[in-house]
């Protein structure tokens, strides 16, 4: 009977092979796909198990981790929650991860292969292991000074070093709570989030980098760019600046804000249309340099271009292919024109730096579990914007503008300021969008601010009455 | 055989060799020596485990682990002297293969109970009874059994007198659970007996009892069953009055998965009836014949009960049923993926996500702690255990003791494939026990048994000629050769 025994044994081998192969394919083979299921909660439990690292602010956490004793160990805490919600983002259950939280993930629950050697310890240690720091370029005064410069209106405030792109404030309101939203308890979680998605004031936003608005007048500053990089024009040069523009191919008008004529003899120079913000200049001017100038300048100051800071902030856009009127709108910011906060932020800083454009960046520093610093980032420069002789006429027309023009809010006093208003029509019926950029002190700037404000319904002055005193509370902030 | 304790590799698996036959006639040694070896080494990964699992919750060895872990060790100290004294010539790797099962079934345990204990903790609930130490009061009492059957039991071939008794015990105990008063059903499958306190799961010991029975059986019947009467295709044919038994077998396999709602007996039993009469009468015709009716009674059951066909499309698409009765599968698949290929280590994994982690998940359990590597050895121990069974079955000379050791090892790969396969989606999932690993006497006691009947054949095949019966002379009588 050894014959059929030994084929029974040669079947049970095959058997043996089969779930071999099978448990190889599920543990190797598809393992990732899936740990990437939903409804697997080991991937999350697992991370819920570590100490997932603090996210700093110099060297405080905004956000960390705290041991409870719940079934998850570890519970996430925001200080300051919705002052750093749009960068720290939250860390939920249910809705996962969102800002830094996202992004840097992998650092902060120590997976990133900037760990290896760490783990490798933890593993031998046979330690749990532990999360890695994200070090974050804010400035803590500049960010509380712009949070609470826009409390109780809509919009959106970022600062930037010029010099490096070391984002300074990135701020939004209304904003939320990430204490609620990380918490353990489902329900708190599933109530908030749909209060928050239902809110018309759309507070889960990241206003700062995310929401797209017409730049108005301060675009001026890119026409402008583009007028001095082209070689005919100087603070000095005389342009038409009648009461009204007509549009070429159109019976449509521009108009200046107060129905005034920009000069007497309806002449002006740049550095004064600039100063009291001409739109029949600039509509002119436009026109002059052409589309395609515009979109370059626009382009060299970070247009058309998606940044990852790392967050990934929308694309700030320059209409593809305006006829002859539109140019005229777009030069001073309107029709399609369309740009975040951090991208009129970046044309300050670029106007501020020499002309010089950093890109902007979030993180400073990725530190291990023992503090250790393992990799800081680099500034990188995006574009040379500007000549530094265009950018330093730049600077000089800006400041009239603050000194001398409608720019006269964001005056500190003993510090020169360059800065630019701007009000922009989001559609006929829309209210207005109050923006005031600016950057100090104007010789060598140490910070560039934007801060757009939503919703500002008021006439055209409300740049310089709504935007200019929290651009300026920035700026001193991070002055002082 | 210098080389016994090497010849365990994967071709050793797929073909059984006749070496151990052949051997016979000269001077044996008994690799005693080998087996404590092998034991101490399996107690020694048990203490190792378990470290690791108090390491993972940070806590340190106490008193406890040690006095368990001594229990553990006297325990297969004991079998090894019983083995020693009453089969001195038993294959050395039986032993502590099967320990090592145990004792890894039992580490698993006690870390399952350390992930209740906890989460009880967290919810504030009661602590719940920990699991490892009635297991272990299961070993101990399946210790006992597997000494009583190795000092009772001198020769296997007087089980052979009781052929047809056994096989009516064995029918009887399978049909048990649907006694009234005492027959319990777990979990939509009446698999259970319920005395007192204790419950049982009788198909465990009837599983060793038919095996027993179809062994006495088909030896009886063996010749009369392999006449051959026509030829189809080159295939010869029994006569139709000789498909009797295995059309009873078929019915009662089906009886049971239509009464009890058990899948995985049922097939184990239809499966191992099949094979074993193919062995007896070496025709394939019966292999096709059974395999025939096989998926008759698949199709049939398919067609005819929702369980079944619930059970196939879970298998076919489990993430459809991902939160109801797909949850245990996708769980323990989750556990696997988790575990990867050198798992998460013991104690640091969340096994206890998958429902039925200690019994019927007990091996998705270990893959997530010891990840596909660990896997894959803990099968081919079991593939070791099955294939030293079958040598013992090739080498053993009457036809009863190699049947009855042959079915033995049929019984236990089979089940470990039906089982293993159903967590790990190869197959649809039965419920059976992981043989030695998952919690629960009735199939701890009847494995160890199993272990005791194949040591005792396995004795009995490696003795030489010239030794008396007598194992109390064999102490003496040994002599090392190198």
């Amino acid at each position: 009977m050894s014959r059929p025994i030994r084929r029974i044994s040669i079947v049970l081998g095959l058997l043996l092979i089969a779930l071999i192969a099978n448990v190889t394919v599920i543990q190797v083979v598809l393992a990732g796909d899936y740990r990437d299921r939903p409804g697997n909660q080991r991937v999350l439990l697992e991370e819920y198990d570590r100490e997932r690292g603090p996210i700093l602010v110099g060297s405080n956490p905004v956000a960390r981790s705290v041991e409870t004793g719940d079934t998850l160990t570890y519970l996430r805490e925001y200080d300051n929650g919705p002052m750093y919600a749009p960068v720290t983002g939250f860390y939920s259950l249910i809705y996962g991860a969102t800002g830094l939280e996202r992004t840097e993930n992998r650092v902060l629950t120590g997976s990133s292969p900037l760990f290896v050697v760490d783990r490798a310890e933890q593993l031998f240690a046979g330690r749990d292991p532990q999360g890695g720091a994200v070090t974050t370029t804010l400035n803590a005064r500049a960010q509380r000074a712009a949070f609470n410069g826009l409390k109780g209106k809509k919009g959106g405030v970022v600062a930037i070093e010029p010099a490096t792109g070391r984002i300074l404030a990135s701020v939004q309101s209304p904003s939320f709570d990430p204490n609620i939203l990380s918490s353990h308890d489902p329900n708190s979680i599933r109530q908030y989030y749909a209060t928050l998605e239902s809110d018309p004031a759309k507070p889960l936003l990241n206003r700062p980098i995310v929401s797209l608005n017409p730049p108005g007048s301060t675009f001026k500053i890119v026409t402008a760019a583009a007028a001095l990089a082209s070689g005919r024009f100087t603070p000095d040069t005389v342009l038409p600046g009648p009461r009204a523009y007509n549009l070429p191919n159109s019976t449509n008008k521009i108009r200046n804000w107060n129905g005034q004529a920009c000069g007497p003899n309806n002449l002006v120079t740049l550095r004064q249309a600039i100063a009291i913000s001409c739109n029949t200049a600039f509509a002119w001017l436009g026109n002059e340099l052409g589309a395609e100038a515009l979109r370059a300048q626009a382009q060299l100051m970070g247009f058309d271009n998606s940044f990852q800071i790392p967050l990934r902030a929308a694309t700030s856009r320059f209409p593809e292919d305006p006829d002859a009127p539109q140019t005229a709108m777009s030069a001073i910011g309107q029709f399609d024109v369309r740009a975040t906060a951090l991208q009129m932020a970046m044309v300050a800083a670029a106007v501020g730096n020499n002309g010089t454009l950093m890109e902007p960046y979030l993180v400073q520093e990725v530190r291990g579990p023992d503090l250790s610093i393992l990799q800081t980032t680099q500034p990188k420069v995006f574009a040379e914007s500007m000549t530094p002789l265009d950018a330093v006429q730049m600077t000089e027309m800006m400041v009239n503008v603050v000194d001398n023009g409608t720019g006269s809010n964001a005056r500190i006093e003993g510090v020169r300021v360059a800065g630019k208003t701007g009000t922009a029509q989001t559609g006929n019926d829309n209210p207005a969008v109050a923006w005031f950029i600016a950057f100090a002190p104007a010789q060598s700037p140490e910070v560039a601010v934007a801060v757009m404000v939503e919703d500002a319904g008021a006439p055209e002055v409300s740049g310089n009455q709504l935007a200019a005193p929290i651009a300026r509370s920035v700026l001193e902030a991070v002055l002082r | 055989m210098p080389d016994d304790l090497l010849a365990v590799g994967l071709p050793g698996i797929l073909a059984v060799t006749d070496t151990a036959k052949r051997s016979t006639a000269r001077r044996q040694p008994t690799r005693r020596n080998a087996e404590l070896l092998m034991l101490i080494f399996a107690w020694g990964i048990g203490v190792l485990g378990t470290l690791q699992v108090g390491w993972a919750i940070g806590r340190d060895p106490d008193a406890g682990l040690w006095i368990t872990s001594g229990v553990v060790g006297a325990l297969a100290l004991i079998m090894h002297g019983v083995v020693r004294l009453r089969a001195p010539y038993a294959d050395p790797i039986l032993l502590p293969a099967a320990t090592l099962l145990t004792i890894l079934g039992l580490v698993m345990i006690y870390r399952l109970d350390v992930a209740a204990a906890r989460r009880a903790e967290l919810n504030d609930n009661p602590l719940p009874t920990p699991d490892v130490y009635s297991q272990l009061t299961w070993f101990t009492v399946a210790v006992i059994l597997f000494a009583s059957v190795l000092i009772l039991l001198r020769d296997h071939r007087v089980l052979q007198r009781y052929t047809y008794t056994l096989g009516l015990v064995g029918l009887i105990l399978l049909v048990l659970p649907l006694a009234p008063v005492i027959g319990t059903t777990v979990n939509g499958a009446t698999l259970w007996i319920r005395i007192g306190g204790f419950s049982f799961q009788p198909a465990e010991i009837a599983k060793i009892l038919l095996t027993i029975f179809f062994a006495g059986y088909l030896v009886e019947k063996r010749d009369s069953l392999a006449l051959v009467r026509t030829k189809v295709l080159g295939l010869g044919l029994p006569r139709l009055k000789d498909l009797g038994p295995l059309v009873v077998a078929w019915l009662v396999s089906l009886a049971v998965l239509i009464f009890q709602r058990d899948l995985g007996t049922s097939l184990l039993f239809f499966g191992l009836f099949v094979a074993m009469l193919y062995i007896a009468t070496q025709r394939r015709s019966w292999l096709v014949i059974g395999g025939a009716l096989f998926m008759g009674g698949a199709v049939l059951a398919y067609y005819m009960f929702g369980h079944v066909r619930l059970r196939v499309m879970v298998w076919l698409d489990p993430w459809t049923y991902a939160t109801d009765e797909g949850y245990q599968i996708v769980q323990s698949l989750f556990g696997l993926a988790n575990g990867g290929i050198l798992g998460a280590g013991i104690g640091q994994g969340f096994p206890n996500l998958v429902p039925f982690a200690s019994t019927d998940f007990i091996v998705a359990a270990l893959g997530e702690e010891i990840g596909v590597t660990g896997l894959i050895a803990l099968l081919l121990v079991y593939a070791i255990l099955v294939e030293r069974g079958l040598r013992a079955a090739i080498a053993v000379r009457d036809s009863f003791g190699q049947l009855l050791a042959a079915g033995l090892s049929i019984t236990l790969g089979l089940q470990v494939f039906v089982i293993v396969g159903g967590v790990t989606r190869l197959i649809p999932l039965t419920g059976l026990t992981t043989p030695f690993l998952s919690y629960g006497g009735s199939s701890l006691i009847a494995n160890w048994i199993l272990i005791a009947l194949l040591l005792r054949i396995s004795d009995r095949a490696r003795r030489p000629d010239s030794e008396v019966l007598s194992p109390d002379d064999a102490l003496t009588q040994v002599v090392r050769r190198t």
